[in-house]
C-alpha cells in the first residue's frame, strides 16, 4: 500500500513538476502508438470491408485467421521482426532495428488483427442492413467499402480505441525491437519494466499511473472528436 | 427509353424452388403497373427479377437498353425501408453522389426532395430515428432523385397508418403524372384501384392474370381473380 500511495505521490509531482525526461518518454509512447494506430487503421478498415462485401474462396479461412491473430503473441512478434531488421535479416540494410519505426512496425503487426476483426463485424452487421439497398442501387464495391466505413465509423472508432488500448500497453515486442535505449526508443511500459527491475517501484508505479492517465485522455479526446454518444443528429 | 419491357419465360429459384416463373409480361412506358396476389405468390420475387437484383435462372428479360444502362435508370423502394446511417439529406443525396455528382449539387437538390415529401423541416435528423412513414417517404425522396424512367416499389405502404399511405399515394400519383414508371406490388386493394393503370395477378408464382386495372377490377376473367378480389382465401 505504501508504494501504491508512494507512487500515487510521485506521479503527481512528476506530472506537476513538468519532468522533462517523463514528458520525452510519454510524447515518444505516443508517437509510436498514435502513429502505428494511423497505420493500422488504414490497413485494417479497407480489409474489414473488403471481407464483408466480396464472396471468394477461403473468404471464411481468412476471417477466421484474422481472429485468430488477435491472440498474437507480442514477444514472438518481436522476434520476428527482428529477425527481419537485424544486420543478417533480408531488411537489414535499412537500418531500422532499434528505432521508434522497429517499434511501429512491431505494434502495426500485433494490433492490425485486432482492428480489422472487431471493424469487421460492425461491417458485416451493417452490410446485412444495406445489402439490398446497395446491390439495387449498382453500387460499386469501392463504394460499398466506403459507405459502410464512413457509416459504421462510430464503431470503427472502437475498434481502432481497442487498438490504442493494446499497442500503448504491449511491452514485449517493442523492448525487443527497440531495446530500450534512453532517448531514442525508451517508451512508458518499457521504462516501467526497467524500473521495476532496478526495485524502484514507487517511479514505475508513477510511470504506471500516467501511462494510466494519458491512455483515459486520448480515449476521452477521441469520444468526444467523434461525437460517439451523439445520435439525434447527424 | 427503357420501355417496353418484355419477358418471356423468366423464371428464379433459391436453392432449387422456383420463386416465380415461369412469367411472360409486356410492360409498355406509361402508368402504373401494380402486383398483386396472395401471400407467397411471388410479388416480391417478381420485382427483383424485373429489376435484375433476383438471378434470372430461365427465360430473357428485355429492357430496351442494355440491362446495365437499364438498371441506371431505375431504382427500388422496399417494404421495410433501408435507412443508411446518416441525416436525411445525405439519405436523399447518396444516389447522386455515387453517380458523381458534386456535392453541393447534390445536397440543394436533396433538401428540395425533402421538402417535396414533407420532410423540410428535419434535413439534418438521423434519418434512422424517423417514423415509419417519414422513413418511407425518404426511400421515395431517394428513389425520385435521380429522375428514373421505372420505379420499383415492394409493398411501400404495408404497416403505415391511413394518412402516411394517403401522403405516399399522392407522391406517387405526383411522380406518375410527371412521366415517372411505377411498378409495385401490393396487398390493399383499395391502393390497387387507386393507383393501378394495369394489374399483373400472381397465383403460385405465375402470372395468372393480366389486363387493364378498370376491366380486372370490374371483370375479372378467371375464379381466382373474383375469389381474390371477393376476399376469399386463395391459395
Amino acid at each position: 500500500m505504501v508504494d501504491l500511495w508512494d507512487g500515487l505521490t510521485q506521479a503527481f509531482w512528476l506530472v506537476l513538476t513538468g519532468d522533462p525526461e517523463l514528458a520525452e518518454i510519454a510524447l515518444r509512447s505516443l508517437y509510436v502508438t498514435l502513429t502505428a494506430l494511423a497505420i493500422a487503421c488504414v490497413i485494417a478498415f479497407p480489409l474489414a470491408a473488403f471481407l464483408a462485401v466480396r464472396r471468394f474462396r477461403f473468404r471464411r479461412l481468412i476471417i477466421a485467421i484474422l481472429n485468430a491473430l488477435m491472440g498474437l503473441p507480442p514477444v514472438v512478434v518481436g522476434l520476428i521482426v527482428y529477425v527481419l531488421l537485424s544486420r543478417s535479416g533480408p531488411l537489414g540494410v535499412l537500418g531500422l532495428l532499434f528505432t521508434p519505426t522497429a517499434m511501429i512496425i512491431a505494434q502495426v503487426i500485433i494490433i492490425v488483427p485486432l482492428i480489422a476483426s472487431i471493424a469487421h463485424q460492425s461491417l458485416r452487421d451493417l452490410w446485412q442492413e444495406y445489402h439490398d439497398l446497395l446491390i439495387s442501387m449498382n453500387v460499386s464495391q469501392r463504394q460499398k467499402m466506403r459507405t459502410l466505413i464512413w457509416d459504421a465509423r462510430r464503431a470503427l472508432l472502437t475498434a481502432a480505441l481497442a487498438g490504442f488500448g493494446r499497442g500503448i500497453g504491449e511491452v514485449g515486442a517493442i523492448m525487443i525491437v527497440g531495446g530500450n535505449i534512453d532517448n531514442v526508443t525508451r517508451v512508458l511500459t518499457t521504462a516501467i519494466a526497467l524500473e521495476t527491475g532496478k526495485g524502484a517501484f514507487a517511479l514505475a508505479l508513477a510511470l504506471g499511473f500516467v501511462l494510466i492517465a494519458l491512455t483515459i485522455a486520448i480515449n476521452l479526446t477521441i469520444h468526444w472528436l467523434g461525437q460517439t454518444e451523439r445520435e439525434g443528429r447527424w | 427509353m427503357v420501355f417496353p419491357l418484355q419477358v418471356t419465360g423468366a423464371e428464379t429459384r433459391r436453392r432449387g424452388k422456383v420463386l416465380v416463373g415461369p412469367v411472360s409480361l409486356h410492360l409498355a412506358g406509361v402508368g402504373a403497373t401494380v402486383v398483386i396476389g396472395p401471400n407467397g405468390s411471388g410479388k416480391t420475387s417478381l420485382l427483383g427479377l424485373l429489376h435484375g437484383t433476383a438471378r434470372l435462372h430461365a427465360g430473357t428479360i428485355a429492357w430496351q437498353l442494355p440491362m446495365d444502362q437499364a438498371r441506371a435508370v431505375q431504382s427500388f423502394v422496399f417494404q421495410r425501408p433501408v435507412m443508411l446511417r446518416r441525416s436525411v439529406v445525405d439519405n436523399i443525396a447518396y444516389p447522386l453522389l455515387i453517380r458523381g455528382l458534386p456535392k453541393a449539387k447534390a445536397m440543394a437538390q436533396a433538401l428540395d426532395w425533402a421538402k417535396r415529401v414533407g420532410l423540410g423541416d428535419m434535413p439534418y435528423r438521423a434519418a434512422p430515428s424517423l417514423s415509419g412513414g417519414e422513413q418511407q417517404k425518404l426511400a421515395l425522396a431517394r428513389a425520385f432523385i435521380t429522375a428514373p424512367q421505372v420505379v420499383f416499389l415492394d409493398e411501400p405502404c404495408a404497416s403505415l397508418d391511413g394518412r402516411a399511405t394517403a401522403e405516399i399515394e399522392a407522391i406517387l400519383q405526383d411522380q406518375k403524372a410527371q412521366g415517372t414508371r411505377l411498378v409495385m406490388s401490393t396487398h390493399d386493394m383499395g391502393q390497387a384501384r387507386r393507383l393501378a393503370d394495369e394489374i399483373v395477378f400472381l397465383r403460385g408464382g405465375q402470372v395468372h392474370e393480366t389486363g387493364p386495372a378498370a376491366q380486372f377490377f370490374d371483370a375479372p376473367q378467371t375464379d381466382a381473380a373474383r375469389a381474390f378480389l371477393n376476399g376469399d382465401i386463395v391459395e
